[in-house]
């Protein structure tokens, strides 16, 4: 998978496909240290060490996932080396990795720690995102500008409820002043004390709900006070059609807001519970049909920036109870790529639109060198018509926990350059 | 996208012949199958209504795993096994310590290898019954005996059964069924039968905060006032309002809620004039249902607990004959 790193290869025949630089035609070009050098006569004209036929296949930079659980310290689930594995496997050459109540990331000596990992690891590069709060607790300011110095790319109060509107309104001040990224998962604690999307489907399985007005209310409220400090906002894993209105409106205000959808998100509904299915158990919950074609349609129009994985790899056990008492969450990195070319199928989104939202915009909202073939931050070559059953043999994660397990996608990546 | 699910509940209760191997909801059962249990608990009535003993169950055994405490259910299904001359063992499990994940499949496990041929499960979330017939239980009928939010099956059939003795053919019935439909499991297990069935129409009256979502889907009428959602119905079925709904922000005070949603002889004057008046139980006089109504001649609260027992043989009979089919037993 992961080919000659310090060789100047030459990859020939393949589509190159780069967003940022607004090419996308079927040409060689010659790549090193992940990143491409020269392209059509000129790459052939240089010098070089290898040469790979990638006829059929696209060339594109490697993409950038705006946030996957890497279940570092959680050994029965995953580490970060069996996950930046998958991401490698699954196209990804940079993760971010966001703070939980588990790994709360809210000093620096954490941020070392999650470095050292990764680069031993030697796979994709992971950028940790610091916590707002000390202790996710949502009472005082984290020390915001020593995560910053150690690395982290954002901040961010996850899930975790603030204390109340003034603890949260003077940690954004603060991290306004530091010029520093908040990334939120909206959500009010008090709606969201349900395992499902409040719908038909829940009333008939009697499943507590979480209702959309749960992430509205708090997207709104987060809204207002990113307008009134100006601090730069991200909005992740998004569900919601309400949302996306919210999210419009704020841009359209000139807000220096971006936004982002889970890939799984974008592809099912509420349905997928149905029969108590356990590995359908992600929070914010799948949502109606109607969320999912207004997800669909923000991503294609630029409301939405980004698609990200929200990749949760979990053992078997986690997803062995009765559904509520499951934990939540998705083995997804290694689905998105074929879900992202289900999309552009079944033409909900174009190409450029999903190529745009897994390299060039997750890159930006990072603040990190990559998403674009010049910049080095890797290089892939995808095969686009391969097709593949998802089945926890052909899954490099340590979680095999999809709701996609036993159909057939097609798309897979054959080759990573970093 | 479409997933594909081995393990719906309608499947998964259902033997390879079509028979009821488990018996976890009434969703998804044909109408055929629903008449089948009707008929054989009907069979173990005698004429008076007393109710006949068959030792369809001799030999073997059937463990109560009640994970919620429950005093009345548990009892009728201990008296149904009895009556069947299955050994009976209750066993009481702390809520906390065995409610999820791999501690409930190994003590599952474990009872199983003491030659348990019945789980009678009473759990506190939805799907739990559906969870442990799935994943645990290969040589055991699981029942469920009440899971959350989500089904109460043997009490929907008691209520169904309840309904064919006293008001007749379901394809001429209006049913409004008043209260706390959110959170029933009654209810669910209720509508599902009765769509199934063949009602003529299903009515909910309930305010706003304790009506479940989106349930017109199922072609359930949804009424916020009892004149309008009685009117013509022929049976009227008060749900139990749980004592926690009442000190939460679904509901203002059990006085408010009796004025405006407790079935009282004014408000029964609605319904059809002969209509019957049906409660799960346990009653909360003076909220959910009026003295003068609950013990009234109109009133089948009583009835509903004997059928209870007879409905309960006849799903333990048939679970277990299921099970044995699917062993390829005897």
């Amino acid at each position: 998978m992961l080919k000659h790193p310090k060789q100047r290869v030459l990859l020939v025949g393949g589509r190159v496909i780069d967003v940022a630089s607004g090419i996308d035609r079927v040409t060689d070009i010659l790549v090193e240290n992940g990143r491409m050098i020269a392209l059509g006569a000129e790459a052939r004209a240089a010098a070089y060490d290898i040469t790979e036929n990638v006829s059929n296949c696209l060339v594109l930079p490697a993409f950038v996932d705006l946030c996957a659980s890497l279940r570092e310290g959680e050994k029965q689930h995953g580490s970060i080396a069996s996950e930046t594995k998958a991401a490698i496997y699954s196209g990804f050459a940079h993760v971010v990795l966001l703070p939980n109540p588990r790994l709360v990331i809210d000093n620096p000596a954490i941020v070392a720690q999650i470095q050292e990992k990764a680069a031993s690891a030697g796979l994709a590069k992971v950028y940790p995102v610091g916590a707002l709060t000390k202790g996710l607790e949502g009472k005082q300011p984290a020390n915001m500008h020593a995560l910053h110095q150690s690395g982290c790319i954002a901040v961010s109060n996850v899930r975790e409820g603030m204390h109340n509107d003034e603890t949260l309104l003077r940690c954004l001040e603060y991290a306004a002043s530091l010029e520093l990224t908040v990334f939120f998962y909206p959500e009010e604690p008090s709606l969201a004390n349900g395992c499902a999307h409040d719908g038909f489907t829940a009333s008939r399985l009697g499943l507590p709900s979480i209702p959309a007005v749960a992430e509205t209310v708090a997207l709104a409220k987060q809204l207002l006070l990113v307008e009134e400090t100006g601090v730069r906002a991200h909005f992740g894993q998004l569900s919601c059609k309400s949302s996306v209105e919210l999210i419009r409106i704020a841009k359209a205000k000139g807000l220096p807001v971006t936004a982002d959808v889970a890939m799984h998100q974008l592809h099912l509904t509420d349905a997928a519970i149905d029969g108590f299915n356990s590995l359908a158990h992600v929070r914010p919950p799948l949502r109606s049909e109607n969320d999912r074609l207004a997800l669909c349609a923000a991503v294609q129009s630029g409301v939405i920036d980004a698609i990200c994985s929200h990749h949760q790899p979990l053992n078997a056990a986690a997803k062995l109870a009765p559904f509520a008492a499951t934990e939540a969450g998705i083995s997804a990195l290694e689905t998105v790529l074929p879900l992202g070319l289900k999309l552009v199928r079944d033409g909900l989104l174009t190409e450029d639109v999903l190529w745009r939202a897994l390299t060039v915009n997750p890159a930006r909202i990072a603040g990190i060198p990559a998403g674009a073939l010049a910049i080095g931050g890797g290089v892939i070559v995808v095969n686009p018509e391969f097709s593949w059953s998802v089945a926890p043999e052909h899954l490099v994660s340590a979680g095999h926990n999809t709701p996609f397990l036993g159909m057939m996608v097609q798309g897979k990546v054959l080759g990573a350059w970093l | 996208m479409h997933l594909s699910h081995a393990h719906t509940p309608s499947r998964l209760q259902l033997n390879p012949q079509g028979r009821l191997r488990h018996f976890l909801t009434t969703e998804g059962l044909s109408r055929e199958q629903l008449t089948e249990i009707l008929d054989f608990a009907e069979s173990f009535l005698a004429p008076d209504g007393t109710i006949t003993n068959q030792p369809l169950l001799a030999g073997r055994t059937v463990m109560n795993l009640f994970f919620e405490a429950s005093t009345r259910t548990l009892t009728t299904f201990a008296v149904a096994a009895k009556r069947l001359s299955a050994d009976v063992v209750n066993i009481d499990i702390a809520k906390s310590s065995n409610s999820k994940g791999e501690t409930l499949r190994d003590m599952l496990w474990n009872l199983e290898a003491m030659t348990a041929d019945v789980f009678v499960v009473r759990h506190s979330l939805s799907g739990a019954a559906h969870f442990i017939a799935s994943q645990v239980t290969p040589k055991v009928a699981v029942i469920n005996a009440g899971d959350g939010r989500h089904g109460h099956p043997t009490q929907g059939m008691l209520d169904m059964l309840t309904i064919r003795r006293h008001a007749g053919d379901f394809t001429k019935l209006t049913v409004a069924i008043i209260g706390d439909v959110r959170h029933s499991r009654v209810a669910r297990s209720e509508i599902y039968a009765l769509q199934t069935l063949g009602a003529k129409e299903i009515r909910i009256i309930a305010p706003r905060t304790l009506q479940p979502k989106d349930f017109q889907q199922l072609g359930v009428k949804v009424f916020e006032r009892m004149e309008e959602g009685l009117e013509g119905a022929d049976v009227v079925i008060a749900l139990r309002i749980q004592n926690e709904r009442m000190e939460s922000p679904l509901l203002a005070s059990p006085d408010e809620f009796y004025a405006l949603y407790g079935l009282t002889p004014e408000k029964l004057r609605y319904a059809n004039p002969n209509a019957i008046v049906m409660h799960p139980g346990p009653i909360n006089r003076g909220v959910e249902i009026a003295s003068e109504v609950a013990d009234g001649a109109q009133s089948m609260i009583l009835h509903q607990v004997n059928y209870g027992i007879a409905v309960r043989m006849a799903v333990l009979a048939m679970t277990m004959q299921g099970q044995l089919t699917t062993r390829g037993g005897n």
